[in-house]
């Protein structure tokens, strides 16, 4: 049997040129559109099927008093400009890391967070409101489709923080460098993921009647 | 030739025994035995299983079991042989074979794939576990909605379903991952796609399956898991929900599951057979792309299994025509089967036995679901025996025969040791006419009425002798299996010669390592440059190739042990576990805890450190 | 598809976009995000009257439109898809295709399905 490589170039070997672990995160980035899908599927068949209020757009009634619209979009417009701008933000720490520049690096990965950080504490707000409005989890099918695609979608953007921070804490113990740079890129095109994830959620469930 | 420079090794860089040494295990070779192993076991229960309801059914008003029992058996003897017994077996040969046949020293992420077998391992328990509560899941293997509302099954047997199967969709998940980045990545220096030998094309085209499918049936599971434990009404009419869409969820994963159930099988065939025809096999490419036809257009066929839910002429007549077209590569696989075994030096050895077995039964299965197929014919058929009949044709006679061709085909270089052809003879023939007499008559009393998942028919009905046939059947599968094991066990013991690297005169890769293959496979990467890998070597060396020798153990550095994925595994389970009996938050946490400790614990762990000695 | 061609540390980085390009794709974003809440409030209020009366019955298609040109410059240009080679742009065509495909045909059958069946809407 003839000899291809020496054992040192084996563990490095790709037969494609590209890395193991960035193939990985893209085949799990793929199944995790089948997830989405479902949840989205859902909540449009389901869309106008409720028996009872609230819903989404327009007046409603509650124990036959008009109630305002529901969903509010200036908040979410807000949360959603957040998710942009940490992805935005996110590209620059990448780069950052990947020309050993740390100052850039651990800065534009701060402020990503910290974005990330208040979009999610939009989404609570966002609930905590609702749920005062009258508008519980189990309340009726609207609800209870908005709480899980819309819920599924903020723990996706919270285990992605928790991915970032800790890449953030590596970084800033000076453990990141730039060969290493594929740790925060792993983690990056999953926090884009979440973003173009939102980017399909906000029209479909918040902008479209 | 039988000296070796393992000889010359010290002592204690043998490889590592003991059972601390399988439980910290990341190496693809001891993880695929463990997935065999466990596999093996929980096909034996959901055969008990079987026996249990083909015992009830011996005769009209059978009494051994109440309705209740019933319901559970045919529900776990269904989830068993489908997530725990076919799935895992196949993943058996996954571990095992594809980084061999590539020519690979291992997967991409060793680490991940033992984290893949403990999720498996815990949901399966998880799942059975149902057995000591007397709750076991009993909605059928599809649990259709309504029969799983918290409403009509309050008691925890849906909870340990939803859970269990969530469970096992992580494992799944991780490993299709795994193994999709292993095919494209890690092939032997100079082996393109089309050179892969046709069990990794096979089995890389299940794993996009897997990849998107689990997570439709997860979303269905979590849906289904919130409405039981938080009161929605995603499946319950009362607040909305309509039970329609669990079951185009459950089958948009179900359909695609057929393909990740029979599509490995179609692999291993395609090995056996070129290999016991002393042929290539006949039509490649041919093969490849039917495969992926088949997994591509299975994506839009899932409501053949609704055509009685009523979903209109437009939605009848193209499920129907999409599912008559898969009829078309299937054939296409057949007749390249055929094509590779006629004009053949043909070696009726076991394996082989087993593989033209897996193309008759197969071929009857096909066309059996041909027939429902058809909205009209379907509405007579459906819920009866005779889908029964059909399934087992394609899952049994297809999936079972394939399985067990492959472990008798690849037993020698797992295991180091030759299986008895005798008792494999004996093995196979048993296990046709056992097969055979337990379900072709299953197609009769089908179409005369009898249905499914009823615990017992009337006197009058006339399905009396047919069923006495199929449970006589039914054991005579049970007592196939017996010779199975009898023959594992006798030449386990037995002081035969170790087997040779290559007993088959194989064409692929795994046979020009030693039986079994030191931890690293290859201590030089093969370079390869078309199909048949090794029948091309051989075809160089001018005939046949050394007897390979082993090398020094720690010739090449192979990851480190590690228990990281274990822990990470428990807090799996221990996170989705909490919500058997609705949502203990407290279960949750602890859960959350171990699956962070381990995940940490694992990413900032150096597979390669120094270790000590 | 042999590994002659690059070291994957060397793959990374020398070909992707440069700080202006994501500056660009970033205004970018957040216009179509400004007209697609702009679209959205347009026929929400009815005003301008004409502009809502041309707007409203292809108001989704509008939407769905700029969303999905939003998602291509992200996979495109954040996640670099467009330098990263075609294996991983496959990778997530195909499953956004059928993901895509599948909501749509979900739509469809419970579309007809309600047709036939239609339940109490108290809302309106
Ligand atoms: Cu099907």
């Amino acid at each position: 049997m003839a000899t291809a490589h020496a054992h040192a170039d084996d563990h490095h070997y790709t037969a494609t040129g590209i890395d193991n672990r960035k193939l990985a995160i893209w085949t799990f980035i793929g199944s995790e559109c089948m997830f989405f899908a479902s949840l989205i599927g859902t909540y449009l068949v389901y869309k106008g099927r409720d028996v009872v209020g609230p819903k989404p757009h327009g007046e409603w009634l509650l124990n036959g008093v008009a109630q305002e619209q529901m969903l509010e979009i200036p908040l979410v417009t807000f949360g959603t400009a957040l998710l942009l701008f940490s992805s935005f933000f996110v590209v620059l720490a990448l780069n950052g890391a990947q020309k050993g520049n740390r100052k850039q690096l651990i800065g534009w990965l701060l402020a990503t967070i910290v974005c990330g950080v208040f979009f999610v504490g939009m989404q609570v707000y966002e609930f905590n409101h609702f749920a005062h409005r009258g508008m519980g989890y189990t309340t009726n099918l609207f609800s209870s489709t908005f709480y899980t695609l819309t819920g599924f979608h903020g723990t996706h953007v919270t285990l992605g923080l928790v991915w970032l921070v800790s890449v953030l804490v590596v970084a800033l113990r000076g453990k990141l460098p730039p060969e290493k740079a594929l740790n925060l890129e792993m983690a990056a095109l999953y926090w884009h993921f979440v973003d173009v994830v939102w980017i399909v959620i906000f029209p479909v469930v918040y902008l479209i009647r | 030739m039988a000296t070796t420079a393992l000889e010359h090794a010290p002592a204690h860089h043998e490889e590592a025994t003991g059972i601390w040494s399988w439980i910290t295990t990341v190496d693809h070779k001891r993880i695929g035995i463990m997935y065999g192993v466990t596999a093996f076991l929980f096909f034996l229960l959901g055969g008990l299983e079987a026996l249990v309801i083909r015992m009830q059914l011996w005769g009209p008003d059978g009494r051994l079991v109440s309705a209740e029992v019933y319901n559970q058996l045919f529900t776990m003897h269904g989830t068993t042989m489908i997530f725990l017994g076919v799935m895992p077996l196949s993943a058996m040969y996954f571990n095992y074979m594809i980084p061999l046949q590539l020519g690979a020293r291992d997967v991409a992420f060793p680490r991940l794939n033992a984290f893949s077998y403990w999720v498996f391992l815990l949901g399966g328990l998880i799942i059975n576990a149902s057995w000591f509560f007397g709750a076991a899941p009993n909605g059928g293997w599809f649990g259709y909605a309504n029969l799983t509302s918290a409403q009509y099954s309050p008691g925890l047997n849906i909870d340990f379903w939803t859970v269990g199967l969530q469970i096992l969709g992580v494992a799944s998940l991780a490993a299709a991952v795994n193994f999709f980045v292993t095919v494209i990545n890690l092939r032997a220096p100079g082996m393109g796609m089309m050179h892969m030998p046709m069990f990794v094309w096979m089995s890389f085209i299940t794993q996009i399956l897997l990849l998107l499918s689990f997570p439709i049936i997860t979303v269905a599971l979590v849906l289904l898991m919130i409405d039981r434990s938080f009161g929605t009404h995603f499946f319950v009419p009362a607040g909305g929900g309509d039970p329609i869409l669990w079951q185009h969820l459950f089958w948009l994963f179900g359909h695609p599951e057929v393909y990740i159930l029979i599509l490995p099988s179609f692999g291993i065939v395609s090995e056996i057979l070129p290999v016991f025809s002393r042929k290539p096999l006949f039509g490649y490419a041919a093969m490849v792309f039917s495969g992926a036809f088949i997994a591509f257009v299975g994506f839009g066929v899932w409501a053949h299994h609704m055509f009685s839910t009523g979903m209109g002429p437009f939605a009848d007549a193209f499920f129907a025509l999409a599912t008559m077209i898969i009829a078309i590569p299937t054939g296409v696989k057949i007749f390249n089967w055929i094509g590779t075994v006629w004009g053949g030096k043909l070696e009726f050895k076991t394996p082989m036995l087993f593989a033209l077995g897996f193309i008759a039964m197969f071929i009857m299965g096909g066309l059996s679901g041909v027939m429902h197929a058809s909205p009209p014919a379907d509405l007579q058929q459906t819920d009866t025996y005779f889908i029964v009949a059909h399934f087992h044709y394609v899952l049994f006679g297809g999936a079972i025969f394939a399985l067990t061709g492959g472990a008798y085909y690849w037993w020698p270089k797992m295991s180091g040791k030759m299986l008895d052809e005798g008792l494999g003879t004996l093995h196979f023939w048993l296990m046709m006419i056992g097969f055979n007499l337990t379900f072709f008559p299953m197609h009769i009393v089908g179409l005369n009425g009898m249905p499914r998942r009823v615990y017992t028919y009337s006197a009058e009905s006339n399905f009396e002798l047919l069923n006495k046939m199929e449970t006589v059947g039914a054991f005579l599968l049970g007592l196939a299996m017996l010779v199975f094991m009898w023959n594992i066990l006798k030449t386990w013991r037995s002081h035969q010669p170790p087997a040779p690297a290559d007993p088959w005169n194989g064409a692929t890769l795994e046979w020009a390592i030693p039986s079994p293959p030191q931890h690293f496979n290859f201590p030089a990467l093969p370079r390869v440059h078309g199909r048949d890998a090794l029948w091309e070597m051989k075809r160089v060396a001018g005939g046949t190739l050394p007897e390979p020798t082993p090398v020094a153990h720690d010739a090449v550095p192979m990851p480190n042990p590690s228990w990281k994925p274990l822990v990470a595994a428990l807090g799996v389970a221990i996170t989705l576990g909490g919500f058997i009996g609705g949502s203990h938050l407290w279960v949750h946490a602890v859960g959350l805890v171990v699956l962070f400790y381990g995940v940490y614990a694992w990413a900032f762990e150096d597979p390669f450190a120094a270790t000590g000695h | 598809m042999t590994a002659t061609a690059h070291a994957p540390a060397h793959a990374e980085g020398h070909a992707h976009p440069t700080w202006q390009t994501y500056t660009k794709v970033a205004l970018i974003l957040f216009a179509l995000t400004a007209l697609e809440v702009g679209a959205y409030e347009v026929v929400h209020r009815h005003s301008p009257a004409g502009f809502a009366a041309v707007l409203e019955p292809i108001v989704v298609e509008v939407l769905l439109f700029l969303s999905a040109i939003k998602f291509a410059l992200v996979a495109m240009f954040y996640m670099h898809l467009k330098s990263d080679g075609k294996l991983l742009t496959t990778i997530f065509s195909f499953s956004l295709l059928l993901a895509a495909v599948i909501i749509g045909a979900l739509m469809i059958i419970f579309y007809y399905l309600y047709q036939h069946a239609p339940t109490v809407n108290q809302l309106k």
